[in-house]
């Protein structure tokens, strides 16, 4: 819109130039209106951010055991401490764990140490990655100030790994899920339904009843059934597009049917048929017509399609025939706490991935809602 | 060359109703069946009827947006060879749309609430003469400065407009090729009757300058008798009667059309026509069309059974085609 | 109506040959069947009994191609009632499904009720009362409802109920009911126990309802008939109920094609997780040892029941708006 307004008139003193707003500006405006939206769409930024960069903000190796700290429980950050002069300072740390071995139920038993305090500090080395897979470095955002210490903030699991560092890597693999199986349900969605819709016919009722099909049945056993299919010594890339692929499979339906019924409902309207006798393709209509007036529709549809799938992935890797243990997601992490056993041992197996995978996909609802209202900008 | 710019002949245009099991045809709606009528160059060209008689549905089989169940359009351009537009592919029908415009009915729906002015209008400029910048700015500015808009509007949205407003952008991208032929559908039925008569003025002056023809579709017999030259009467599908504006507002032949005429409010109570001539009333009979009778038969206060069991013939009395048994005689 | 019936049915015969040829195709991917996962166990525990193995295989078709083994299974199910033996279990399938497949369905039938009795008065209290602490507390717990994948809640409940109440956990009864033949006390101890599942279950299909229920009678409150109605002097209440709550309930009821299907599949992953004797456990455990009749039987049952069961809510539905018949 470089050219949004316009020049007032020499002989029309009273007329002041408006500031002329184009309908992707009004989106916009209406949006940031909506302050939950906004802030979940600050959050979800968050989350992309630390899974791309998952390697440098986990503070401990994923995969480095430790069989002195099987079951460790959480430790809080605090940011102060008490300095040698009895005053108090700045200086974010945790406490120092004291470990006990229960002789009769043959485990250890962890308490808080208030008197040792392991100093955390930013931009510490730690272990040794390549960040992108390209540069190595052993930077990491935070850490303890000592690499020979070690600290759990989200606890840790059965084998003494870092929780939280888990959670942070696990981000990576969930959250892309979602993004990829979103796109592929928007190829699959938006062609047939875009066929549906425009051609109409014998092509759309083909279409419908298949659609109608894929509604009809319960979904997830043939989930379970596909993804049981999986052979267990494939590599896990190649895993990760396959469930990737039947994840998506939940999303496009309803995606189709909603382009299809824009479609239907453009296709009749006067500015559409005006357009063709502009002398345009079917194409250019299509591209230059219609899909601008859908696709902030469609955007919210697809904002709201991912935690599905986030979800999707999450319930096939719980259940152990979705993605496989060395691959790190939130679905694998919590398949760690499948028995009330060890839920009742080390709460913080359930909890700590349960939290970040309610609030990614709290934000994406709040996210996608905001998006839904925003789409209309001549609405109200 | 011919005086017609338009010739129609046994136009008809039915629409499958689809049900059933297996999506079979049961039936079809005759929405249009066989007219024929043909139009002069630089006249305007009326076509009335109410809600449901086809004339929309007939309007744009000549625009061709319906590609039409049987019969001819034939259109000849100035010095141009005849086109028959029902046969033509996608391709000619194009290069014919240059020709041939359209003005719709509803301003808010025929314009793309997405696009700028200039979009709107010159849109079928940058296609047909490639035109664009600075030189389409300047020729989108000319046309809005014709239907007495501001240039200033080229980057406005047409939510910024009002309706009689939009009408004239509406107007201002069929005038942007210049046309010859220019069907306009229900022009201003959705304006305010002040700018309605301002809308009606423009285009007649619009016609004079750019020597348009017009075919004024419109259910308002006031708006017809202001504008149009010859009127078409149009009652479920079929033209009923076809004559010069005068001799049809003065001198009515079909029931059908008395009985429009009658329906048209009149303010001044002593001038008022009798109650008794006001008969016909009531709805288009829903349930389709019948063969092998009058449609209007179950509505005219003048059925008889002739025009129950008979479809009539079309006859000429003092140079007005009529469809009715008794033409001339009631 | 006969028609629209018939229609229907017709309708639903080309669905069901779909679900039985995706069920077909789906327990025939992986690579292998089950009698190599038995040759491998066979072999990891030293005998050797090539023969054993390729008798087994001739004797269950498994050798031949495809089609024949779908026509095998199928015309044995239609014309026999027989779905196939099992082989981890070495038992027809049939001696072991109906059972799970029975409580499947009951739980997934009371959720629905479940979903509706909550869902219908809270979506209406929300509405009429618009942005009230009340509405904002049905809100909140609505997205937490949709934001709480099945098996995540099913945890966090039996957690809770474990850490807070003492409660055994798992099971639609206590193990020492297990085996008992039915009583009035088992029968309270069956209560005691399938609410969590169900309150588990429904929650996310009761959360998205009352949205829509809210959203629809919003919708409708402000429509002039109310206005009239209430100028009129009729009572609030009487008001509501008759009129837009009738309007509203229209879209809400139609969500009963699309909700079975999801119930049923929650309700699958969600006995997985609390150890429910339904056919989820019973599935898992098939797919992962690729027992592929029994597998195959599962889907192919619980989805037809599915059809069937939508196609009957659709009905019902006709049989109430008559409008729904012509969309």
């Amino acid at each position: 819109m470089t050219q949004a307004s316009t020049l007032p008139l020499a002989d029309d003193p009273a007329e002041h130039s408006p500031v002329v707003l184009g309908p992707w500006a009004l989106v916009w405006r209406k949006f940031m209106r909506h302050r939950l939206a906004v802030i979940s769409g600050v959050i979800i930024i968050l989350i992309y951010l630390i899974a791309a960069f998952a390697e440098f903000v986990a503070p401990a190796d994923i995969s480095k055991t430790s069989v002195r700290h099987t079951f460790a429980p959480p430790q809080m950050m605090h940011l102060f401490a008490p300095g040698d002069d009895g005053s108090t300072v700045f200086l974010p740390h945790v406490k120092g764990l004291k470990t006990t071995i229960d002789k009769e139920a043959r485990r250890r038993t962890f308490e808080i140490d208030d008197t040792k305090i392991i100093p955390l500090g930013f931009f510490v080395h730690g272990f040794e990655y390549k960040l992108f897979g390209l540069i190595d470095t052993d930077l990491h955002l935070f850490g303890a100030k000592n690499p020979r210490d070690t600290f759990y903030l989200f606890g840790a699991d059965r084998l003494g790994r870092d929780i939280f560092s888990r959670i942070v890597v696990g981000t990576r693999i969930s959250m892309s899920i979602g993004l990829v199986g979103v796109a592929m349900s928007l190829v699959i969605g938006v062609l047939l339904g875009g066929i549906s819709g425009y051609f109409g016919g014998w092509l759309d009722g083909l279409i419908q009843r298949f659609i109608e099909f894929i509604r009809s049945v319960p979904t997830i056993p043939l989930w379970m059934g596909l993804a049981a299919a999986i052979p267990l010594d494939w590599p896990p890339l190649r895993t990760y597009f396959v469930v990737t692929l039947i994840v998506s499979m939940i999303g496009w339906t309803s995606l189709a049917r909603e382009v299809r019924g824009k479609f239907l409902s453009l296709r009749n309207e006067d500015f559409i048929i005006a357009a063709r006798l502009d002398g345009l393709s079917h194409g250019e209509v299509i591209l230059k017509h219609m899909v601008p007036s859908f696709s902030s529709h469609i955007i919210a549809s697809l904002t709201l399609a991912v935690p599905l799938m986030i979800l999707a992935e999450t319930s096939l890797s719980f259940l152990g025939i979705g993605l496989q243990p060395p691959i790190v997601s939130w679905g694998t992490l919590l398949k760690e706490a499948q028995n009330i056993r060890s839920i009742a041992q080390a709460p913080w197996l359930l909890i700590a991935p349960g939290t970040v995978i309610v609030i990614a996909v709290l934000a994406f609802n709040f996210l996608g809602d905001g998006l839904r209202d925003a789409a209309d900008p001549n609405a109200h | 060359m011919s005086d017609n710019i338009l010739e129609v002949n046994g136009l008809s245009m039915h629409f499958p109703l689809s049900g059933g099991a297996f999506r079979k045809s049961t039936s079809v709606v005759r929405a249009v069946e066989d007219v024929s009528f043909s139009v002069k160059r630089g006249e305007t060209f009326g076509v009335v009827g109410e809600s449901g008689s086809g004339k929309t549905t007939l309007g744009r089989c000549i625009m061709r947006i319906l590609t039409p169940t049987a019969g001819t359009i034939q259109y000849t351009g100035k010095a141009q060879e005849p086109v028959e537009l029902v046969t033509s592919d996608d391709s000619l029908l194009r290069t014919i749309w240059r020709d041939i415009r359209m003005v719709f009915q509803d301003p808010q729906s025929s314009l793309n609430p997405r696009l700028p002015v200039i979009e709107i209008v010159g849109q079928c400029l940058r296609k047909s003469e490639k035109l664009s910048g600075s030189a389409l700015a300047d020729r989108v500015s000319t046309l809005l400065t014709n239907v007495g808009l501001r240039p200033e509007i080229l980057h406005r949205y047409p939510g910024a407009f009002s309706g009689g407003q939009r009408q004239r952008l509406g107007i201002a991208r069929a005038l942007a090729t210049n046309p010859q032929l220019v069907v306009a559908d229900e022009a201003v039925s959705a304006l305010d009757v002040s700018i309605q008569a301002q809308t009606l003025n423009l285009m007649q002056d619009l016609q004079e300058q750019f020597e348009l023809t017009y075919i004024f579709i419109a259910h308002d017999l006031a708006v017809v008798e202001h504008i149009c030259d010859r009127v078409a009467v149009m009652y479920l599908g079929q033209i009923v009667e076809l004559a010069d504006k005068d001799e049809l507002f003065n001198n009515p032949k079909h029931p059908y059309t008395r009985a429009l005429l009658n329906a048209v409010p009149v303010p001044d109570p002593r001038k008022r026509p009798e109650k008794r001539a006001r008969r016909g009333a009531g709805e288009i009979p829903s349930g389709g069309v019948r063969p092998d009778a009058c449609q209007f038969a179950p509505r005219c206060p003048h059925a008889q059974d002739i025009c129950r069991n008979s479809s009539p013939p079309e006859k000429q009395i003092d140079g007005v085609a009529v469809l009715c048994h008794f033409a001339g005689e009631i | 109506m006969l028609g629209f019936l018939a229609r229907r049915i017709l309708y639903m015969i080309p669905t069901l040959f779909l679900v039985s040829i995706v069920t077909f195709a789906i327990i025939q991917l992986p690579p292998g069947d089950y009698l190599d996962t038995l040759a491998a166990d066979m072999g990891e525990a030293g005998s050797d009994n090539n023969a054993a193995i390729e008798a087994l295989r001739v004797q269950y078709g498994l050798g031949e191609p495809m089609y024949v083994q779908y026509g095998k299974w199928m015309s044995g199910i239609l014309l026999h009632g027989n779905f196939g033996l099992s082989f981890e279990k070495n038992r027809p399938v049939t001696d072991l499904i109906w059972d799970r497949l029975g409580w499947t369905f009951l739980i997934s039938l009371l959720t629905l009720a479940f979903i509706w009795l909550t869902a219908l008065p809270i979506g209406i209290y929300s509405a009429v009362k618009k942005y009230s602490a009340g509405d904002y507390i049905a809100t909140f717990f609505g997205f937490i409802g949709l934001a709480i994948p099945n098996f995540l809640l099913a945890l966090v409940m039996m957690y809770v109920a474990f850490r807070y109440f003492g409660q055994s956990v798992g099971g639609l009864v206590s193990p020492e009911y297990l085996d008992a033949p039915w009583t009035w006390a088992k029968f309270g101890n069956l209560l005691e126990h399938i609410w969590m599942p169900i309150f588990v279950i429904g929650t996310s299909g009761a959360a998205a309802l009352i949205r829509i229920m809210r959203a629809n009678l919003l919708d409708e409150l402000y429509r002039p008939y109310v206005v009239t109605a209430r100028a009129k002097g009729m009572s609030e209440f009487q008001l509501l109920l008759r009129y837009p709550v009738r309007v509203a309930l229209n879209p809400f009821i139609s969500t009963i094609g699309w909700i079975l299907p999801t119930l049923v599949s929650g309700e699958i992953i969600v006995s997985v997780v609390m150890n429910l004797p339904t056919t989820g456990p019973m599935l898992l455990r098939a797919l992962l040892v690729q027992d592929m009749y029994l597998a195959g039987s599962l889907i192919l049952i619980v989805s037809v029941l599915t059809v069937v069961g939508t196609l009957i809510s659709d009905l019902l539905l006709a049989w109430i708006d008559p409008r729904i018949r012509y969309q």
